[in-house]
């Protein structure tokens, strides 16, 4: 849940010094940062090693608890956990950057024209970002992968548009309340185009915004590929996946308890991560947003 | 308060119909021939025909649309292609076990939540505050499917209090009926509860900055007895508009953790309708959903009038 | 024994910007049924001495000093205990009626819960007593609108109510935090009047706070004038009011408007403006704006100088002023 601000932060607030300081300090942001880093250097590692091939099964291995060989144990297949857990969060990240690039380039644009342009413009935008919103984001993930296919670039594509409506609602609505500030009402005396008003003077300063923003959907975007990979329709094998891996444990319940315990750790702890971080941001970017901490 | 009442109960039925538009056209335009699909790709075109016709697909969208109302409208919903059965009696047994289902959630959710978000608030700033908070990010981030495989693990494999899937049917009685969805309510609930605490506790603290509680503490009244019989009253809009929100994530989470605890429930259904191509079930199921959301908010509009006084008098 | 005896009375607060000293020093008696006014400007400390009087501070403020009422120590009195005297045997007024009352619960209830809460009153002998209360106070058609809820009220129907609330319980204080300034000025007498009549009426005493001058005039026979979280004048209003001894009073007092003044002629002010309590230095509060000021009124805050009739003036510097002043 996010609320917009009735005070725009700022992402001049990075160059503030002592911006730094203040940060290692904040809890939130420490903590989810550290875990954010994690998460990347997690996948970034299996770019280049892991303990064992995420591929590579071996059924004389298959279902062993944690070992001095296997850290987090086999799978079904004999397949080394810690390998998967390595590969897949790669799967989690390419979907998490792509979903939200996704919305933050069109939900942004829709934003950015609903706030320049006002009237009609402003007025159906924002009808069609509600009631894509009213639809579970589920559901519409679900009916789009089911119909165009399974897959991890379809299920980005449906992440992806179910974040173009949120962009849209939260970079309307701070749009707005930079255009309503004195040296926009300057620089429209002086001539400038609303294009050119948006991208030197509302983009910049609504940009503390959509980054707060986007660490909170990318969280989200984790989930939703966690969700459909569950239901088989996300990332599909060979392609390691912390969901898909979940499904095939609660299979194995009662002879490996742990193989569902591992992944649905490391989702939460990215997600949570993302959370915390998105959190900091927000504090950090604009201490005058009288929220209750 | 009956003007009131009336104006809303337009705004559903304008909404209503406004969504079963929206969810004709949005299914519309999904790609493939349900004939072709059903009977794969080795049928003959004849035969693809013969099927389109008697599915009605070789009508114009609009005579389908107004087909598709007028059997809503009385009670004829087609029949699943899947299953060549009335659509209707898929529904309504499915029915029976996820609006209890999502009602027992929801019950969870309501309770956890503002024990959780008026005690952190309570405490504001100090252990018990950031302790609680902390408890509800790790919530927020728990898949609600994951919560769920390990609430089998505990209760069913390891105490074996509970089954690990499966639902029986209310014949057996209410008490086992509801044993069977303890679990699934609890999955559910955790993710939504978490939300809804912090909410809580953001709207009791604004509260809180009220004069009026200035005032009942100015009379004597105990910082607790404020709490529970002033603020919360007074903090519930905000909540409630919340919850409102949360019973269509809810519907949403049935869809995941129905197929976690295999329970034969709307959620379910829908999943395995659109992996089927089943788009008769597919339409009726969605517009089910959208009609459960929009009567829920339909619902919470009224509550709204029910807890503040000046909503009722200004008849907006 | 007085009522009400405040000594050294010093609460510090934490700000963001670090702790702040509302309340330097402060020190009254009030006997029961005396009436007390406290002048000053916005955020001299005076809403703040009267809110830890009620212990209604924020949990973060740290209270020293004494406050004897009846005997009973409240500082580092238990909440419990506090909860027993508020309401009770101290009643409150405020400032914003319009924000006072609690939206959605019927006036009856409010009214009610003091009685409910202290008397162990039942409901129905309770909205008896709210009935009776309410036509007092001067709320027309009370028994049909005892159901009503706050939002169909008037402002100043709804500070009646809360003169209601405050008094339901008999209290022997009555303490009102600028009652009337939030209101109309034709509504302001009236209110004045009902508190200055149930005060008389029912022999509380009473503590009103304002920033107005004329208010104090009338309805109080001592006062204390406030400046910088310290009282800088005391005594009989009478008293206070011919003499003006200490520089800030003389630039309140200057500083009103006065009626058939000729056109165009400036508004006196006192130059300066208000310090932040937050890094006030030592010494007299004043010094710096004060057009008295020398050296030694940074170095410590003056001590109280007696004058005839029980008044009292904390300035080092009295002679020259009343000097000056006799001149002028």
């Amino acid at each position: 849940m996010s609320a917009v601000p009735s005070t725009v932060p700022s992402a001049a607030a990075f160059k503030v010094p002592g911006f730094w300081r203040r940060a290692l300090h904040h809890r939130s942001f420490v903590i989810g940062g550290v875990l954010t880093l994690l998460l990347i250097l997690a996948a970034a590692i299996s770019l280049v090693w892991t303990p064992w091939s995420p591929y590579e099964m071996n059924m004389a291995h298959k279902l062993k608890p944690p070992t001095a060989a296997h850290w987090l144990g086999t799978d079904t297949f004999g397949r080394d956990v810690a390998s998967l857990l390595l590969v897949g969060a790669r799967a989690s990240i390419l979907v998490g950057v792509i979903a939200v690039g996704i919305g933050l380039v069109a939900g942004t644009a829709l934003g950015l024209l609903a706030a320049a342009r006002r009237g009609w413009v402003e007025e159906a935008i924002m009808r069609f970002a509600d009631f894509s919103m009213a639809f579970p984001a589920i559901l519409s993930a679900i009916m789009m992968t089911a119909v165009f296919g399974a897959g991890i670039v379809n299920a980005i594509i449906a992440i992806g548009i179910y974040n173009i409506p949120t962009f849209a609602r939260i970079t309307r609505a701070s749009a707005n309340a930079i255009w309503s500030r004195e040296y926009v009402a300057a620089a429209r005396a002086c001539g400038k185009g609303g294009f050119a008003i948006t991208m030197q003077h509302v983009l910049p300063n609504i940009s503390a915004v959509l980054i707060v923003q986007s660490t909170i959907r990318f969280a989200i975007a984790i989930l939703a590929e966690a969700a459909l990979s569950y239901l088989g329709l996300g990332t599909q094998p060979p392609q390691p996946s912390w969901g898909r891996m979940l499904s095939e444990a609660q299979t194995m319940m009662f002879q490996a308890p742990l193989l569902a315990v591992f992944p649905g750790m490391a989702i939460a702890l990215a997600v949570l991560g993302l959370n915390l971080l998105g959190d900091g941001l927000r504090d950090l970017l604009d201490p005058r947003l009288a929220r209750a901490r | 308060m009956s003007l009131f009442l009336f104006k809303r109960f337009i705004t559903l039925i304008a909404t209503l119909i406004g969504a079963s538009v929206i969810v004709f056209l949005v299914l519309e335009i999904l790609p493939g021939n349900a004939a072709q699909m059903l009977m794969g790709p080795d049928a003959s075109p004849e035969a693809v025909a013969a099927l389109a016709t008697k599915l009605g697909l070789d009508q114009p969208a609009w005579a389908r649309y107004w087909h598709w109302i007028g059997g809503l409208l009385t009670g004829n919903l087609g029949d699943s292609y899947a299953y060549s059965t009335p659509v209707i009696e898929l529904i309504l047994e499915r029915l029976t076990l996820t609006v209890p289902l999502a009602l027992l959630a929801m019950a969870f959710t309501t309770v956890l939540a503002l024990l959780v978000g008026v005690t952190a608030a309570a405490r504001h700033n100090k252990l018990g505050d950031v302790g609680l908070m902390g408890l509800t990010q790790v919530g927020i981030a728990i898949p609600n499917f994951w919560f769920a495989i390990l609430l089998i693990l505990v209760f069913s494999v390891q105490l074996q209090w509970f089954s690990a899937g499966g639902f029986e049917g209310w014949d057996d009685g209410v008490l086992a009926g509801l044993k069977a969805l303890l679990l699934p309510a609890l999955s559910l609930a955790v993710v939504q509860a978490a939300i809804l605490a912090r909410i809580t506790r953001s709207a009791v603290l604004e509260v809180m900055r009220e004069d009026f509680v200035r005032t009942a503490r100015a009379k004597g009244v105990s910082q607790r007895a404020v709490l529970w019989t002033h603020v919360l009253r007074n903090a519930l809009i905000p909540v409630i508009t919340v919850m409102g929100m949360q019973f269509s994530e809810l519907l949403a989470g049935t869809i995941v953790v129905e197929n976690v605890f295999y329970l034969p429930g709307l959620g379910r259904l829908i999943f395995q309708a659109i992996s089927n191509r089943d788009l008769v079930v597919v339409r009726n199921c969605v517009m089910l959903l959208a009609a459960m959301v929009v009567i829920v908010n339909f619902v919470v509009d009224v509550l709204y009038a029910v807890i503040d006084p000046r909503i009722k008098a200004s008849d907006i | 024994m007085p009522l009400l005896e405040v000594d050294d009375l010093h609460v510090q607060l934490q700000t963001q910007r670090g702790p702040a000293e509302a309340v330097r020093g402060i020190g009254f008696t009030l006997e029961r049924g005396e009436t007390l006014g406290i002048v000053g400007e916005s955020g001299c400390g005076k809403s703040i001495t009267v809110q830890s009087l009620m212990g209604l501070l924020p949990s973060t403020a740290q209270v020293k000093g004494s406050i004897r009422f009846d005997g009973t120590e409240l500082v580092g009195l238990s909440e419990r205990a506090m909860c027993e005297i508020r309401g009770n045997r101290i009643g409150m007024i405020f400032q914003e009626p319009m924000t006072a009352l609690n939206p959605v619960h019927t006036i009856a209830r409010q009214v009610g819960e003091p009685l409910r809460l202290h008397r162990g009153m039942a409901r129905a002998d309770a909205r008896k007593e709210v009935l009776a209360l309410l036509e007092r106070v001067g709320i027309p058609d009370a028994a049909s609108r005892l159901d009503a809820y706050p939002h169909q009220f008037s402002g100043g129907q709804r500070q009646r109510i809360g003169i209601a609330m405050a008094l339901a319980c008999g209290p022997d204080l009555l303490i009102a935090d600028e009652p009337t300034t939030a209101l109309d000025v034709t509504i302001q007498k009236q209110i004045l009047e009902l508190i200055q009549g149930l005060v008389e009426e029912r022999g509380m005493a009473l503590i009103l706070i304002s920033h107005d001058l004329g208010v104090i005039a009338q309805n109080v026979s001592k006062m204390l004038v406030m400046y910088g979280g310290s009282v800088v004048e005391s005594g009989p209003t009478a008293a206070v009011f011919a003499e003006r001894a200490h520089p800030y009073t003389q630039g309140l007092f200057a500083a009103r408007p006065a009626l058939g003044a000729p056109r165009g002629q400036k508004l006196a002010t006192i130059r300066g403006s208000v310090p932040d309590l937050i890094d006030l230095p030592s010494g007299c509060p004043f010094a710096g704006r004060c057009r008295f000021t020398i050296d030694d009124c940074h170095a410590t805050r003056p001590p109280p100088t007696p004058m005839p009739h029980g008044h009292a003036v904390r300035c080092i510097r009295l002679g020259e002023v009343i000097a000056e002043g006799v001149l002028e």
